[in-house]
């Protein structure tokens, strides 16, 4: 059968204009081949910077930014698109090759309702009369299960919600009956229980519509539900690429297999539940407009030991820990730590209680000043809190990089100069310098590459070891906390949905809500969302 | 920073800048003819003894120009130095402390912004006495507001980073907060503004001297001197635009260092070190 | 700003009249409509209608508030004057006062009164179009504004028409060629022109097109029996002066809205739609664009209504600017204040004219939920 797309040699370079500099010319990706036959779906996978959303963009020979395509071919049908000049390009894009964006509430024109917005390629490539457009477009609509469908294209944009929009960037794709479509991580903003919608959505949608597709994601495992072939990509250069039963099952290359089997450690969890660090009891609140965000929760953590706090957004976990820090002072109920009650607000605590819980941020390029060395950023608590300075402040700084896995050499860098791992670390660091008995963890890795992520973790639980410090870890992500948790406690709108030892929370029976979390998360195995989709049909039936 | 990173267009303003400082500071020794001296005929042409000319009460225009540099930058610096400290003040304040000051601050501001500058500046200047320290004054106060509103969207978009609340779960001061965490990170943004604001002190100023309402005769200032010499236009003597261009050409400078630092302001993805 | 309902309400007679006369529109008009943002009628109504209709609430909020703010302001201008140091009758007489001479004056001119009577009466009268007498020509103030302010809005009103087009054209020149020679061009032109004094710019026009060249009147002298042609020849130099002022701020401006609007995420899916680039300007970003560009306009017709001042006095232009500072040199402050309040009111409603158009060309205010 011949190939559909064919891309062979692709290079693609980016040019950048930094003021009073000479121009930058930076090689994003260099000597990938790669085909696609139709109706199947090829994943391309990687961490960030691995040029995988650009190399998708080639297939419609578009470079974002200052990227350009300065080598190779990509053939779709045979025919070089590459070479057919701006008026020619146009004839593929949105007719014969679509794109569906990871951001589909900033790709959707705000100006203009969902449904014209659908059929605009197919109308103006003129593939189809206008009523022939719509009726397709109520099909689509249809198929990818989105509610309302007579009148979901009279809405616009800001009406409907994040998954609805990304279903509905797919239909704006499906619409015009492309031979190919790129998604560029068309999941990754959604929440993990809105994923498993939007993607069984899409995969019903291509094998009903029998299109090909490139698939581009940073999660294999969601790859690993949907493609036929894959292809992992490391620094703009192919790393492995076969059909996802070899990469999945049996990979060849030291990255891919780290990727396979990343966050396959569980530890054991501690069995004492005595000696009660902290503990929250019966805790509200919420905001000055009277919007109330906590409902009545309650746990308790005991010391040396981890409590992961898992959610969706908007289901107050991230509230909790600023509710635990002092920033949002509760309505009702109290925080108790080490035996005496904490005061409410920031301002009503003493510099030791302050000392005792620190704090680590997703963003670790946010939670540091861009201003200050690594010097400043970890010495700033050694001095605040005991008094250090010179020598032997920068001694403790020394050994408490040495304690992170990170040398000397970064003393005197900026956060700029940093890797993400490395920046999370010095973050890690700094709240270490204070040496806390409780940590909070707001998502510490859920910015970071999924190896990268790795190393975090692996570093929180040594460190737990040597010091004995207690941790609230806060995730989305339930691999994570069968990896390192203790005790579980599971939000959902505010409220505590379960708590306990996490050989509990996550073994059955389970409430409603824990079941579709569980259930909701891609696991590496193949067939895993046929099997999920079945369980749930079957139970629906069953009701 | 290396020099050789300055775009040419920079270097072109900081030469006109610093000319006129050095007008500013040397003017006795580098003036031909003293500022109030009446030393020929009127409106005599440039060149022979009169490099740029005489004015309409025959003084020497190049004297003259030189002299004035020092009123014009003198008043346009301190008028911008207060303004900035006056509008820094309050609105870090106001964006720190939030609530109710905040609120306050903010709505006042709002309500002085509502009077075109120069309309509240013609309103005001009717009925203060014309003394030099009032029109600084005046001037500062009147600048303060746009100061007051850019300064509190830049400190409160550094206030809501997470570094800012690590320092405040830390247990840190206000002050602290401020000059170390906010501060630093304000700086090229806020340097842009001054000199934005220097340049539209200079335009102001000579636009009320222009007016008859800011330095007042004799003391030489280049708004003042256009006035003066405006009535030469007619018969076609241009040394009314001397003085003019002298002003457009010191705004020029500025606004082409100012250009350069927002440009860099904005390329400074992370803020490195730059010192 | 309490007192400001009663007091304000006339300025909106037109549109309450209408809010009242039609039954189908929700009384939200008149008691919400001066006063939504200071508390006095807030409860369940105004918030269901603010669910119900938040287009139509914030319009009316913004009203309110620059009603608000223009009562404020004459507040400022009246109290405020009256508050900072100089007795005006000592400045009336100048040096030769005697007490007893200033007693007169002070009783003449009305100063005797107590400050809120004063200002109550002022007020009362700004509203109806009377601002008293002038102290130096005796005259009625009012008059004498009338015939200035039509001069003045007919210069201010040539600057636009020219000036609005050519700012919008020449700012989406400089998107289409951006980075490029043309982009480059315009922007170290209208970097210096942003730095111009307006009476620079005036006296070089004067100089090259009224004196060596002869081809413009100076000084734009205009009178009531000058034909409509003639009128136009005498304000070319004083309207080509403020175009240029103005018209450097409005293309910057516009390019960079436009340019906001380009490099959006919508605007590269249309793009990938294979869609002409006609069309794309057109149907996706013009659509966008508009509303920041409109915005643009009206805040720098706000600046050009300012603008007019020093113009007229470079010009010789029997305007409201003109009057004005001619009131300043000599202190005549009803002059001042109905000047001062006058420009205020007009940088008021352009500036809330921008931010009501911002906010009809909001989607997501346009269609709710």
């Amino acid at each position: 059968m011949p190939d559909l797309l064919s891309v062979k040699n692709l290079k693609i370079e980016a040019t950048s204009y930094p003021p009073g500099e000479p121009p930058k010319t930076v090689t994003l990706v260099e000597n990938v081949s790669f085909d696609v036959q139709k109706g199947k779906v090829l994943g391309l996978i990687g961490e960030s910077g691995a040029g995988k959303s650009t190399i998708g963009l080639s297939a419609l020979a578009y470079g974002r930014g200052g990227a350009a395509i300065t080598g190779g071919q990509v053939l779709l049908n045979g025919k070089d698109i590459l070479t057919l000049g701006r008026d020619g390009v146009r004839t593929i894009r949105g007719c014969k090759v679509c794109y569906v964006a990871q951001s589909a509430a900033a790709a959707f024109n705000p100006a203009h309702k969902l449904g014209d917005q659908v059929i605009e390629a197919a109308l103006r490539h003129k593939i189809m009369s206008r009523p022939e457009a719509e009726k397709r477009a109520l099909y689509l609509f249809k198929v990818l299960g989105l509610p309302n469908p007579e009148t979901f294209g009279d809405r616009y944009p800001h009406q409907v919600s994040g998954g609805q929009l990304q279903r509905a960037m797919t239909a704006m794709a499906l619409c015009p009956n492309p031979e190919l479509i790129v998604f560029d991580e068309p999941t990754t903003a959604l929440d993990v229980t809105t994923q498993i919608d939007v993607l069984a959505a899409i995969k019903h949608a291509i094998e009903e519509t029998h299109t090909a597709a490139l698939y581009i994601t940073h999660d294999l495992a969601v790859v690993a539900q949907i493609s036929d072939d894959i292809m992992v990509l490391r620094h703009g250069k192919t790393v492995e690429y076969g059909t996802t039963k070899q990469i999945i099952e049996a990979p060849n290359q030291d990255y891919t297999r780290a990727l396979v089997s990343v966050r396959q450690t569980k530890r054991e969890e501690a069995r004492d539940q005595s000696n009660t660090l902290l503990n929250i009891e019966h805790v509200s609140a919420g905001y000055a407009n009277g919007f109330k965000v906590l409902h009545d929760v309650s746990m308790h953590l005991p010391k040396g030991q981890t409590l992961a706090i898992v959610g969706e957004s908007g289901s107050g976990k991230s509230t909790l820990a600023r509710v635990i820090t002092g920033l949002l002072p509760p309505q009702e109920g109290k925080i108790t730590f080490d035996g005496k009650e904490l005061p409410r607000a920031l301002s009503g605590r003493t510099k030791d209680e302050l000392r005792r819980v620190q704090m680590i941020y997703q963003m670790a390029d946010t939670a540091m000043n861009p201003r200050q060395t690594v010097r400043d950023i970890i010495g700033r608590p050694i001095s605040f809190y005991y008094g250090l300075h010179g020598a032997k402040k920068t001694e403790r700084v020394r050994q408490l990089l040495d304690q992170i896995e990170m040398g000397d050499r970064f003393l005197d860098r900026y956060p700029a100069e940093l890797s993400g791992g490395q920046k999370q670390r010095v973050a890690i660091a700094r709240a270490l310098a204070a040496k806390p008995e409780l940590i909070l963890c707001d998502e510490p890795t859920s910015a970071l590459d999924p190896l990268v992520a790795e190393g975090i973790l692996n570093l929180l639980m040594k460190l737990q070891e040597e010091t004995a410090v207690s941790y609230v870890f806060i995730t989305h992500d339930i691999a994570i906390v069968r990896a390192i948790a203790d005790s579980v406690a599971v939000m959902h709108r505010g409220k505590l949905v379960r708590f306990g030892p996490k050989s509990k929370v996550l073994s059955p029976p389970f409430d409603d809500y824990t079941d579709l979390l569980l259930k909701s998360v891609p696991e590496m195995e193949l067939g895993w969302l046929e099997k999920v989709l079945t369980t749930r049909r079957m139970e629906s039936a069953g009701n | 920073m290396r020099l050789s990173s300055i775009p040419f267009s920079a270097w072109v303003g900081i030469a006109g800048i610093t000319l006129a400082l050095f007008c500013a500071l040397f003017a006795p020794w580098i003036a031909p003819y003293g500022e109030r001296d009446v030393v020929g005929d009127i409106w005599l042409p440039m060149g022979g003894d009169f490099l740029l000319g005489t004015d309409n009460l025959g003084r020497d225009l190049l004297s003259r120009l030189i002299f004035g540099a020092r009123t014009t930058i003198f008043v346009a610096l301190a008028a911008t130095v207060i303004s900035f400290s006056l509008g820094m003040l309050l609105s870090f304040t106001a964006a720190v402390t939030g609530g109710f000051v905040d609120q306050l601050f903010s709505r006042f501001n709002d309500l002085m912004m509502a009077i075109p500058t120069l309309i509240f500046a013609l309103v005001v200047l009717a009925v203060l006495p014309q003394q030099l320290w009032i029109l600084i004054l005046v001037m500062a106060v009147l600048d303060s507001t746009r100061v007051f509103r850019i300064g509190r969207a830049v400190a409160l978009d550094v206030a809501v980073m997470e570094f800012v609340e690590a320092a405040r779960l830390r247990g840190e001061g206000t002050s602290w907060i401020i000059f170390r965490e906010i501060l630093p990170n304000t700086l090229s943004p806020l340097l842009a503004e001054f000199g934005l604001r220097f340049a539209f002190s200079i335009l102001f100023l000579s636009t009320l001297s222009f007016l008859g309402l800011g330095i007042q005769p004799p003391a030489a200032d280049w708004g003042g001197m256009v006035k003066d010499n405006k009535d030469g236009i007619i018969f076609g003597i241009s040394a009314a635009l001397v003085p003019g261009g002298a002003i457009a050409g010191l705004a020029i400078c500025v606004n082409l260092v100012v250009d350069w630092l927002m440009k860099r302001t904005s390329s400074l993805k992370g803020g490195r070190g730059d010192a | 700003m309490t007192g400001g309902g009663p007091l304000t309400g006339p300025a909106l007679t037109t549109g309450m009249g209408a809010g009242g006369d039609s039954p189908s529109q929700p009384a939200p008009a008149s008691g919400a409509m001066v006063t939504p943002t200071t508390g006095v009628v807030t409860g369940t109504f105004w918030r269901r209608f603010t669910l119900r209709r938040p287009l139509a609430a914030l319009i009316i909020q913004r009203l309110g508030l620059s009603v608000g703010l223009l009562f404020a302001v004459s507040l400022m201008i009246f109290g405020g004057v009256e508050a900072l140091p100089g007795d005006f009758a000592t400045t009336y007489l100048g040096q030769s006062a005697t007490p007893q001479a200033v007693e007169n004056i002070r009783k003449d001119l009305g100063l005797d009164k107590p400050l809120t009577e004063r200002y109550l009466n002022w007020l009362g009268g700004a509203v109806k179009g009377d601002f008293g007498t002038s102290w130096a020509s005796k005259n009625s103030v009012s008059e004498q504004i009338g015939k200035r302010l039509g001069n003045s809005l007919f210069l201010a009103f040539f600057a636009a028409l020219i000036s609005v087009p050519l700012a919008v054209a020449l700012g989406m020149l400089a998107v289409q060629y951006r980075n490029r020679l043309p982009d480059k061009i315009i922007n170290v032109i209208s970097l210096a022109a942003i730095s111009l004094p307006e009476f620079f710019v005036g006296y070089l026009l004067i100089l090259f097109f009224a004196v060596q060249l002869g081809v413009a009147t100076f000084p734009a002298t205009v009178y009531d029996s000058m034909g409509f042609g003639e009128r136009l020849s005498a304000i070319a130099l004083p309207v080509a002066t403020l175009v240029l002022v103005v018209l450097a701020h409005m293309m910057r401006m516009t390019r960079a809205a436009i340019l906001n609007v380009m490099s959006s995420a919508y605007v590269e899916t249309a793009e990938l739609k294979g869609l002409s680039a006609f069309r794309i300007i057109a149907k996706h970003a013009a659509p966008n664009a508009v509303a920041p560009v409109i915005n643009v306009i009206a805040l720098n017709l706000a600046y050009l209504v300012v603008g007019v001042v020093v113009v007229e006095v470079v010009f010789v232009y029997p305007g409201m600017g003109q009057y004005m500072v001619d009131a300043v040199t000599v202190r005549d402050m009803p002059v001042v204040q109905a000047c001062g309040l006058i420009f205020a009111a007009f940088y008021i409603f352009l500036n809330m004219a921008a931010d009501i158009l911002a906010i009809l060309a909001n989607p997501r205010l346009r269609h709710p939920r």
